[in-house]
């Protein structure tokens, strides 16, 4: 590839043949080839050479300004931190509540719900299929009583609130909306995040009900009424994480979540809204994977593309329409069961990326998270790793430190490159819809996640303490165990609000959120008098199951 | 040699397939027959594939807590069916106190995050027999 530079003698040719080479004939180095955790192959050195195509003016530009590759704030940390949002939820609403003011006690900064599979998939905790998953993963929330305990004595006019809910997104939010009401907090002003993101559970997490066109439909309600009534709330967080997890390469993560991203937005101009309208509040979600320059460049190519895309495909005009903002949790899939302090270590270099890339908001994973849910020590600990980060490291004095390094700049623009080629690929399926219907990014996605397991199984990748330095004694640490107490209160309370509420106002609601599937209303409205009826996510979940019914994946290995 | 057939499924509400596809793969270029159930599969429904397919392995992936209802249950459901020599093997998140649990009522290995394919790959090797050789 270097064949013609060589010949022509540059300072790089000239340092390779003079230095280098005489340096390798003594001493070979450790492979013959250099690759990222995505494979993706890594020269030697960098120089102002390999950078040729880059025009500084256009391609970095500086920060708070167009295409926002060094950040969307001028000042980057210096005015305000990132928001320490630590991912959280298990067992009923109580535990949930009391683990809430304890991160809060200890500085977090914002809220994130974890909620549990029955809740996930809009099921309520006495189905047939919530057996033995009541609060397992997540705190187990069925109703509007529930909602209002788990927020019990937070003022939800004071702090943002990130909801991690895709299916029963609308459900929940109209629940938070009821509960944020009734504390006297106006929906003008509060803030906060419902991930809403639908496409990447096609592809990658799989929490869907629905098919994909009616639940594309939920997602544009949601995005019209937040318009008129809750007009601070991010209304969907375009997800790359799960995509990742699943095991795509940082740049299908990327491609993949922007090209969600482009969809939604599509989606919403083709019913009606106006792209200024609804896109400033889009946000979106990326993983912070161990390898550190190619997380980094992943951040500020998603940024750059970003702008451009929507100034130049949709033609946005308004600047917060450009701007990509963005949460950032460590890669859970890092994590392993085997000496499991490594973890601890191994997170905070992710963070750091995160960090080093402008992240807006972060959740660092907890050592013991490849074991169970995270013990409120083990919690406390991935929260301080960001407060040092923050106030001790001294990255944040300087906005974009690493902007400018060839390095990074030039995997900034393969990054852009690559992601381009993505989408044009998908754009002649016919969108995102489409090439979910074929597959397309599913397989993709499970080709590099085999692919990855055959380089560790070969040791081309090395995981510290699983395939190398691996210690024979388990030394096992303590772990948050969850018993099956807290799926007998949670059907017990169900089945006394089903005693107490006045069931015909139930009923009527639920009707009325059929009704208004069958025809073009927005769903947000009846959903949100079903809750104040104290209908069940279950029984809102069940009345569109009837209208639309259920999406079923055709197994693939 | 009679191929091993093995039946991946993955069982319960959760939706994280990486580790039940990548095992299915492994398991297939290792020379074994594998039948992929897909998602959220009922303990029935996964017992019933088992007799259809004459399987001689199950491997449940559960990464979300639910193991202690769901592999009773499968086991269970086997013996119903006449089918207690087929071998029951689980890969996911366990607890180490479930571990024992679940080696006592009859689940023949449970492999944990970070294990190799190989390992996995060489367990039902030694451990699985064909049914078809058996007959």
């Amino acid at each position: 590839m270097k064949t013609a530079t060589d010949e022509t003698g540059t300072p790089k040719a000239r340092w390779e043949r003079e230095t280098v080479q005489p340096a390798l004939a003594k001493s070979p180095e450790r492979s013959t080839s250099f690759t990222t955790i995505s494979g993706r192959p890594i020269e030697r050195l960098y120089t102002p050479e390999d950078l040729a195509d880059w025009d500084p003016a256009r391609d970095l530009s500086t920060p708070g300004e167009f295409p926002y590759t060094r950040g969307i704030h001028p000042t980057g940390y210096r005015g305000k931190l990132w928001t320490m949002r630590q991912f959280s939820g298990f067992g009923t609403p109580e535990q949930t509540n009391n683990r809430y003011k304890h991160l809060l006690a200890a500085g977090g900064t914002g809220l994130s719900v974890a909620f549990d599979l029955p809740t996930l998939m809009g099921r309520d905790p006495d189905h047939e299929l919530s057996l033995g998953e009541v609060g397992k993963c997540g705190v187990s929330i069925a109703s509007l009583a529930d909602m209002e305990t788990l927020f019990q004595g937070i003022c939800l006019s004071d702090i943002t609130t990130s909801m991690t809910i895709n299916s029963p997104a609308p459900m929940i939010f109209a629940m938070y909306l009821v509960v944020a009401e009734r504390q006297g907090a106006d929906w003008q002003t509060i803030s906060g995040t419902i991930q809403n993101d639908i496409l990447k559970e096609f592809i990658a997490q799989k929490e869907y009900i629905y098919p994909p066109r009616p639940s594309m439909r939920l997602i544009t309600d949601v995005f019209g009424f937040c318009a008129r009534e809750v007009p601070k709330w991010n209304t969907i967080s375009v997800s790359g994480y799960h995509i990742r997890e699943a095991g795509a390469t940082a740049l299908q993560e990327l491609a993949f979540t922007l090209r969600d991203g482009i969809e939604y937005v599509q989606y919403g101009v083709d019913a009606g809204l106006a792209v200024d309208q609804f896109v400033p509040r889009l946000s979106f979600f990326f993983n912070a994977h161990s390898d550190f320059f190619e997380e980094l460049a992943k951040y500020r190519a998603a940024r750059k593309i970003w702008a451009h895309v929507m100034r130049d495909r949709f033609g946005a005009k308004d600047e917060r329409s450009w701007k990509l903002r963005f949460h950032t949790q460590t890669a859970g899939v890092s994590l392993t069961a085997q000496q499991p302090y490594n973890n601890v270590v191994r997170t905070a270099l992710q963070a750091l990326s995160a960090v080093l890339g402008g992240t807006q908001s972060l959740h660092t994973n907890s050592l013991d998270e490849a074991l169970a849910l995270p013990t409120a020590e083990a919690a406390t600990l991935a929260l301080r790793t960001q407060q040092i980060i923050a106030h001790e490291s001294g990255v944040t004095n300087v906005v974009d430190p690493l902007g400018g390094s060839y390095f990074l700049e030039r995997l900034t623009l393969d990054m852009e490159k690559g992601a381009h080629e993505y989408f044009d690929t998908i754009d002649r399926m016919g969108g995102m819809v489409e090439a979910i219907e074929r597959g397309f990014p599913q397989r993709e996605v499970a080709e590099s996640a085999y692919r990855f397991q055959q380089a560790f199984e070969r040791k081309e990748k090395v995981i510290v303490g699983v395939n190398d330095f691996v210690e024979k004694e388990h030394h096992p640490v303590p772990t948050l165990y969850i018993d099956e107490a807290a799926a007998d209160r949670q059907i017990d309370r169900l089945r006394q609000l089903r005693r107490d509420r006045d069931n015909n106002r139930a009923r009527r609601a639920l009707d009325d959120i059929k009704r208004t599937a069958e025809s073009a209303g927005n769903l947000m409205v009846p959903l949100i008098e079903a809750t104040r009826a104290y209908a069940t996510v279950g029984e809102m979940c069940d009345a569109l199951r009837e209208v639309w019914g259920e999406y079923v994946e055709v197994p693939t290995i | 040699m009679a191929k091993i057939r093995v039946v991946i499924a993955k069982p319960g509400l959760d939706g994280h397939d990486r580790g039940a596809k990548v095992i299915a793969r492994a398991l297939r270029d290792a020379g074994m027959e594998v039948i992929y159930t897909g998602l959220r599969q009922t303990p029935q429904q996964i017992v019933s594939a088992a007799l259809q397919e004459d399987a001689d392995v199950i491997g449940l992936s559960i990464l979300s807590g639910a193991h202690n209802h769901i592999c009773p249950e499968v086991v269970r459901l086997l013996k119903e069916a006449g089918l207690e020599d087929v071998m029951v093997v689980v890969g996911g998140i366990i607890p180490d106190l479930d571990v024992a649990r679940l080696a006592e009522i009859g689940i023949t290995g449970v492999f944990r995050p970070g294990t190799p394919m190989q390992a996995i790959i060489t367990f039902i090797n030694e451990n699985a027999r064909s049914r078809a050789e058996a007959i």
